[in-house]
């Protein structure tokens, strides 16, 4: 397992001679190597995205015809609610801030990320966190089954596990906001000298969007869970209405929380597939300007669209038309990241490597999911859709065919630079072409099912919805089998040091046509340190000049 | 780590391949037809509207529909001729183009224009939904865990009141994992009932968690909160059964709290009306009466399988969290005080709600039944009107 990671190790490198980095498991409890952290962090996601996955898998089986076959309904509510938390704050989150990790310094050129000790802890803080969720379900009464966004008053019917997953959640919220705090200041303070902001890499960007909205909204979760917490315990009643507090509260101080949380894990995979477009069509990245204030908007706007999420809740007409017009809005920036990145393949001189094609998949999936949000986004529609399994199959298709798939094109496009192993082609290819087949089915019969209103979180069904659910669920086992693929034939070997040795830039052509930026300008696999005194830029800030 | 995985993914497969037999094998079971009012087999869209509103809507998804696909089929066009047309392989020469401030102003306007288009006619949609006026017939939906409460406040019917609840044998059905019927998990004992026609105001609220009443054809779905009150509108076209579930995640039961609605004509509505006064007159129990052990016990039975039985099973065991009543020190208390309390009040935060919406009769005959049950053999019996006094 930590072959990968061997390759850093002292005796490899030149400049390593004077370095004493811990060795063996004291290298990884008191890492402060931001590449070492990165791969904890992707190790850490990848595994709680198998857990979230089984329990996807559990949900799809029981699912797979009508009646109750394997788990009573309580269990499946449990099997929805904690699938939810964990992919969101075990999976998706974690990831990108791996990535984060890995790259931010080696993008902007720094020697590491700025604050180590507590980029260190605030991986660490996961795992407690990760350990109390995943116990939640052995815990008397079972995991909590309120749903992954918690509404009050149901929350406060909870057995004890309601207490050790708002505990956990605590944990994971201190453990992003120290993450974006540190991403913060790397970005702003540790560039090299000529890495202007209007420079950066565009994932750099995203994330420093990302880090701000972050610290800007985890604190209101952890108000509105621990406001849970004080009326299930402490005798208030900020939700409960037998003493006179508000359930709707609630959902507006989660949703709050909540709309800029569904930006927070969809902007850096802008980020990424930003980065890897251009790479593959030889050109420059199309309205690099128009990007950055792109994802600006989408980042202010995030937060005054929340109550999209309460339509039926019963708003007055004037809050319905607000919230409305304003998601409907949201459209116009996300459009000109597509119309771009399309600019930028146009007249490009493109090929289609395994990450070029999770790219373009995630590009035209992701789009759908932006269109059948804007059809949620109309109010009127939005009656009869939410709740039910339309609104699944939405934001399944942002997140997973959105941020899911831009993670495997970073891990495709980086993962030579973390290991120093090319990944085999036709495995990438196999990986991609599997998920987006066995995704679609899985995902796109819920679109049926939910104009023909079958409601979210049901453990059974009528009949006549039958033969979209079995498909469903037979995509998911396929969609499922296709991830234990790709990390058995793909990561696995690349971490064991197997395959083609990476060249320092596998996506650049001898013409230097190509990937551009400062991670291509160190070796594969970069070394344990890397730009340990300020490189010397070129103008445009993606070369290493003297 | 990853082996686990693997044998875990394995073992659902397994399971999974199981399932795939029995499904073939039980396939003759499974034969389903349309459900007129409910859903239809394989549906792909919204349902066949029944009200002006579910009219809009439909025709604004479609409005979408149309739009978005075409936009789609323009914006996709150029990418896919691009990564034909722009590839290596054929020998395309990169361009040196990144900016063009044109441009991009262009394809920013442009999206924008079109969601204004867009939002214009949604805009009268939301206004004729929200308007709750002038309603010939007011009902409230209360939710409770897990069922319907209907009552009918103004207009023709007014004081008519009952609850709405799943068909046992549907709750059974789902159990055994032996589906049948084209109304299941939809069917109710006592539908909710409407005269064909007339505007008819909902009102939602609800006595635990949050619920939400929706019918499809109707395209109405609102949330029922506890402690406030939300109201929604729907003026039918057609008579006839039209079916929808709740569709707010409210706890264990929540797939089991179909809601139907039996639309008739103005006679036919008027006729009903009267028919059912007459049973509820007939229904009420006089809270002074003094009852006979044996009855009080039989009554409390039919009381416990409609109300009970969900969570404590018909076994008096309960399940996980829910506590047994077979043997507990409050239903075998001396002091019938307790017990009686804990119906009226509820326990735990409204884990066991309270049960105050039931009568004072069915309540004495419910706790008369569970304190001589299973092993229970307390002899002691509760009388209507000691309910009665409790209720403060």
């Amino acid at each position: 397992m930590s072959a990968v990671l061997d390759h850093h190790g002292h005796d490899v490198h030149d400049h390593d001679h004077d370095h004493h980095a811990p060795s063996g498991w004291r290298r990884w409890v008191f890492a402060t190597n931001h590449k070492d952290i990165g791969t904890l962090y992707l190790l850490f996601s990848f595994t709680m995205l198998m857990i979230g996955g089984i329990l996807a898998l559990c949900i799809r089986a029981e699912l797979f015809q009508p009646g109750l076959q394997f788990f009573n309904p309580e269990l499946f509510n449990q099997f929805t609610t904690m699938h939810g938390l964990i992919m969101v704050f075990g999976a998706i989150m974690p990831a990108f801030v791996g990535f984060a990790n890995w790259m931010i310094p080696l993008q902007v050129g720094a020697a590491d990320m700025a604050f180590a000790r507590m980029n260190n802890f605030s991986f660490w803080l996961l795992i407690p966190a990760a350990i109390m969720l995943v116990s939640l379900f052995f815990m008397p009464g079972g995991a909590p089954a309120a749903g992954w966004t918690l509404y009050a008053p149901l929350t406060l019917q909870m057995g004890p596990s309601m207490d050790a997953g708002i505990f956990a959640m605590h944990i994971m919220g201190a453990s992003s906001i120290m993450g974006s705090i540190n991403i913060i200041v790397t970005i702003l303070n540790m560039r090299a000298p000529g890495m202007t902001l209007m420079k950066m890499p565009m994932f750099c960007w995203t994330w420093l969007i990302t880090a701000y909205l972050l610290i800007a909204v985890m604190p209101v979760l952890a108000g509105a869970i621990t406001m849970t917490l004080t009326d299930r315990h402490f005798g208030t009643s900020f939700f409960s209405p037998a003493g006179g507090g508000d359930p709707v509260m609630y959902q507006h101080i989660f949703w709050f929380f909540g709309h800029p949380e569904v930006y927070i894990m969809i902007l850096p995979a802008f980020g990424i597939v930003s980065q890897i477009v251009p790479a593959f069509s030889r050109k420059k990245l199309f309205g690099y300007a128009s990007m950055v204030y792109a994802t600006a908007s989408i980042a202010i706007l995030s937060f005054i669209v929340w109550a999209h999420h309460m339509f039926s809740t019963g708003m007055p007409v004037t809050g319905q038309l607000f919230f409305m017009y304003a998601t409907m809005l949201i459209a116009v920036p996300t459009a000109v990241k597509i119309f771009n990145w399309i600019a930028t393949m146009w007249r490009g001189s493109m090929t289609f490597e395994t990450p070029m094609l999770f790219a373009v998949g995630f590009i035209f999936v992701f789009t759908m999911g932006g269109f059948t949000g804007l059809i949620l986004a109309m109010a009127p529609v939005d009656i009869q859709l939410q709740d039910t399994y339309y609104v699944v199959a939405h934001f399944h298709y942002v997140l997973v065919a959105g941020s899911l798939y831009a993670l495997f094109a970073g891990v495709y496009y980086w993962g030579p630079k973390w290991t120093g192993v090319m990944y085999s082609e036709t495995r990438g290819k196999i990986h991609f072409w599997g998920s987006l087949i066995f995704f679609n089915v899985t995902f796109f019969p819920m679109h049926f099912l939910g104009l023909a209103g079958m409601p979210r979180r049901y453990a059974d069904y009528p009949m006549q919805f039958t033969d979209f659910n079995a498909i469903a669920s037979v995509g998911a086992f396929g969609f499922g089998l296709m991830q234990v693929y790709f990390f058995l034939f793909v990561v696995v070997p690349m971490m064991r040091g197997k395959g083609e040795k990476a060249p320092q830039r596998p996506w650049t052509d001898p013409d230097g046509k190509g990937a551009e930026g400062l991670e291509w300008e160190v070796p594969s696999p970069a070394p344990f340190h890397t730009f340990e005194t300020p490189p010397k830029l070129n103008a445009a800030a993606t070369k290493i000049i003297g | 780590m990853k082996t686990m995985n693997v044998l875990e993914v394995g073992r659902r497969l397994g399971r999974l391949g199981v399932t795939l037999g029995a499904t073939l094998a039980t396939q003759a079971a499974l034969a389903v037809g349309d459900l007129p009012g409910g859903p239809a087999v394989n549906q792909i869209d919204l349902h066949p509207p029944v009200t002006k509103i579910a009219t809009e809507q439909m025709w604004l998804h479609n409005f979408m529909m149309i739009i978005c696909l075409v936009i789609f089929v323009a914006v996709f066009g150029v990418m896919f001729y691009s990564i034909f047309k722009h590839r290596k392989s054929r020998g395309a020469v990169p361009a040196n183009f990144h900016e063009s401030v044109k441009v991009e102003i262009a394809w920013t306007l442009t999206p924008f224009i079109i969601v204004i288009f867009m939002a214009l006619p949604a805009t009268k949609v939301v206004v004729a939904m929200k308007d709750t006026t002038n309603a010939d017939l007011t009902i409230k939906a209360t939710g409770y865990q897990w069922k319907w409460g209907y009552d009918y406040i103004k207009g023709e019917g007014e004081g008519l009141g009952f609850v709405s609840t799943l068909d046992t044998a549907q709750r059974e059905m789902s159990n055994e994992g032996k589906p049948q019927g084209d109304n299941y998990l939809l069917k109710v004992d006592n539908p909710l009932v409407v005269p064909v026609g007339k505007k008819v105001r909902i009102i939602t609220t609800a006595n635990d968690v949050i619920h939400a009443w929706m019918v499809p054809a109707f395209g109405v779905k609102q949330d029922a909160i506890p402690g406030f009150v939300r109201d929604t509108w729907f003026r039918a076209e057609k008579t006839g059964d039209f079916y929808g579930q709740c569709a707010e995640l409210c706890g264990k039961e929540h797939a089991y709290m179909p809601i139907h609605v039996k639309v008739l004509s103005a006679a036919d509505y008027s006729a009903w009306v009267d028919g059912k006064k007459k049973e509820m007159a007939a229904k009420a129990d006089d809270p002074a009466k003094v009852w006979k052990q044996e009855d009080l016990v039989a009554r409390g039975e039919k009381v416990y399988a409609a109300n009970c039985a969900a969570c404590h099973k018909a076994d008096g065991k309960g399940a996980g969290p829910i506590k047994a009543l077979d043997g507990s020190p409050v239903v075998l208390n001396e002091d019938k005080l307790k017990q009686i309390s804990v119906l009226l009040n509820g326990q735990n935060n409204g884990a066991m709600p309270a049960w105050k919406q039931l009568s004072d009769t069915e309540l004495a005959a419910v706790i008369t039944y569970t304190k001589n049950s299973w092993s229970n053999k307390t002899g002691q019996g509760v009388q209507p009107a000691e309910v009665l006094a409790a209720r403060k």
